[in-house]
């Protein structure tokens, strides 16, 4: 056909210039997936709080009913593992309390960010937006989800009265990192699930698992004081998330500061987000085509 | 300046079946050894040597029979696929109008609809406030707006997503079939703004079977055949040699 005549025709209005643009694999467009994404704020904003309204549409109560549900899931469980170790329920109570809060969330950004991608697939093959805004929008939610979940602290802190202190203060860094790493962790295991899709039930299977191997309704304290399992014990720090919980409920809980706590989630943070830049540098424009 | 440069591009699909895209075979494989001659996934070619330089002002009408590749063109121009080769670099807010159906939830009303889809084509809060009343009166769908959009009927949700995608400003248009299923009396009024819209937006680029649609808001055309450009020219030309006969003649005179 005419294919030559016609094309050289159509070049006519501008010469042919394509510009320096980075290719599909670059930092800079790492970077810029994640500023664009922060800069639709307003929209994931939006997402994560019809996300909530949405699962509690129609009851009377509405999004009430999580702070409902963990008061009921931690008054019950405090009474009960309390009674089992012979713990004061006065402390014991807070204590799981807090450390579900901080599970919750944890557990919420390992669980949906695994599926973060697969879940909004119609989005991503049908809007072009940055990978980094469904990220955003699911952290955003669990930590509307956290705030929620905050109340439940709150009445038993006033009626439990813990020894909270100034280190309260050290609650906002404390939540800063465990969102940063929420963040990082959606990005490295959303990208590897939406590729190869028996990541999430394997994550599934190993966050149940998290929570038994977590100091939540267990207390690590009291095991290292025990001299006959104290050296077994250590083997708690293993498990990464030990760390997060406790940089939060020490504060949270007026509990002494453990600094060695925060050194390891600082290095995990870093090590995280250099995990989630390479994939997001290596796999962002796979995506489409994965899911 | 608003522009699309497609350089050499392609789209290359790669196609999991349930083995290939998990784990057991990945890590399996590489224990055990080569097992068949499939550890390669197999590919889909939608588009290869795609070149194409669109600029300020252009309309350009995309053609081709079903599964020619002209939705994923479109979708490469807007960015959601990268292009596996060649280069792509698209300068401009592009608002792609593909699937009227997506990003609306049915669960919410239609205005939080409006404002959603608003968001995800680029709008901000506030332009998208200033538009509802103007939305609400094109689509006539008055208190409705305020129920749930599962409540609506097929043509009223075209309708709702017709407003919000006609009432924006976008750089770069791309539209996709598809814009069907509503009365006759209100595709005259969506026809309008549609045009208007045209006349706001850079460059368009729209795919569609209608040959009166084409005539109406493209001057250009690209004809896709197996995932590759057959024909890029005038659209005269292009449809002339896509239909065998004189489609815009035939047209004009039945105007």
């Amino acid at each position: 056909m005419t294919t030559g005549d016609d094309r050289a025709e159509d070049a006519t209005s501008a010469p042919k210039v394509v510009p320096d643009a980075p290719g599909p694999r670059s930092w800079q467009r790492a970077f810029d997936d994640l500023g664009q994404g922060w800069r639709q704020r307003p929209l994931w904003g939006y997402l994560g709080w019809q996300d909530i309204k949405q699962r509690y549409r129609r009851s009377v109560l509405g999004p009430l009913w999580i702070s409902i549900t963990m008061a009921v899931v931690a008054t019950a469980m405090g009474i009960l593992y309390g009674a089992l170790f012979g713990q004061d329920i006065r402390t014991f109570l807070p204590y799981v309390a807090t450390g579900l809060l901080i599970w919750y969330f944890i557990n919420g950004c390992i669980l949906e960010g695994s599926e973060v991608f697969i879940a909004n697939e119609g989005l991503i093959r049908f809007l072009p937006a940055p990978l980094s805004l469904h990220v955003y929008r699911l952290v955003w939610r669990q930590t509307l989800f956290f705030m929620h979940n905050l109340v439940v602290w709150a009445i038993l802190a006033a009626i439990f009265r813990p020894p909270l202190g100034w280190s309260l203060l050290l609650a906002i860094p404390a939540l800063m990192l465990l969102v940063i790493n929420g963040a990082w962790i959606s990005v490295v295991t959303g990208i590897i699930a939406t590729r190869f899709r028996d990541i999430p039930p394997i994550i599934a299977s190993l966050a149940n698992l998290l929570f038994f191997v977590t100091p939540i309704v267990w207390q690590y304290d009291t095991l290292l004081k025990n001299p006959a399992v104290a050296e077994r014990a250590r083997i708690a720090e293993l498990n990464p998330v030990l760390h997060f919980v406790e940089i939060l409920r020490e504060p949270l809980l007026g509990e002494p500061i453990v600094w060695r706590h925060w050194a390891v989630v600082g290095v995990i943070t870093v090590a995280g987000c250099i995990a989630a830049l390479v994939c997001l540098r290596n796999y962002r424009s796979r995506v489409a085509y994965w899911v | 300046m608003v522009s699309i440069d497609l350089d050499g591009a392609a789209v290359d699909f790669p196609i999991f079946d349930a083995k290939t895209r998990s784990l057991k075979k990945a890590v399996l494989g590489r224990a055990g050894g080569r097992i068949g001659t499939d550890s390669k996934v197999p590919i889909i070619e939608a588009l290869r040597d795609i070149t194409v330089s669109l600029r300020q002002g252009d309309r350009v009408a995309l053609v081709g029979h079903n599964g020619a590749g002209k939705s994923t063109l479109l979708r490469l121009m807007s960015g959601i696929y990268e292009p596996t080769r060649g280069r792509s670099s698209v300068v401009g807010k592009v608002a792609p109008v593909f699937d009227l159906a997506v990003g609306m939830d049915p669960e919410i009303s239609g205005l939080e609809n409006i404002l959603i889809r608003g968001l995800f084509l680029g709008m901000t809060r506030k332009q998208m406030e200033a538009r509802v009343d103007d939305i609400a009166a094109f689509t006539e769908l008055g208190s409705y707006l305020k129920m749930p959009l599962r409540t609506y009927s097929t043509g009223m949700r075209v309708r709702l997503a017709l407003g919000v995608v006609t009432s924006i400003d976008p750089e770069i248009l791309l539209l996709d079939e598809g814009i069907g299923a509503v009365d006759a009396e209100f595709l005259a009024k969506a026809r309008t703004r549609l045009n208007e819209l045209v006349e706001r937006s850079g460059i368009l680029v729209f795919a569609s079977h209608s040959d009166e649609f084409l005539a109406d808001l493209c001057d250009t055309a690209i004809w896709m055949d197996q995932g590759t450009i057959r024909e890029h020219g005038p659209l005269r030309d292009v449809l002339r040699h896509y239909k065998g006969r004189d489609v815009l003649a035939e047209i004009e005179a039945a105007r």
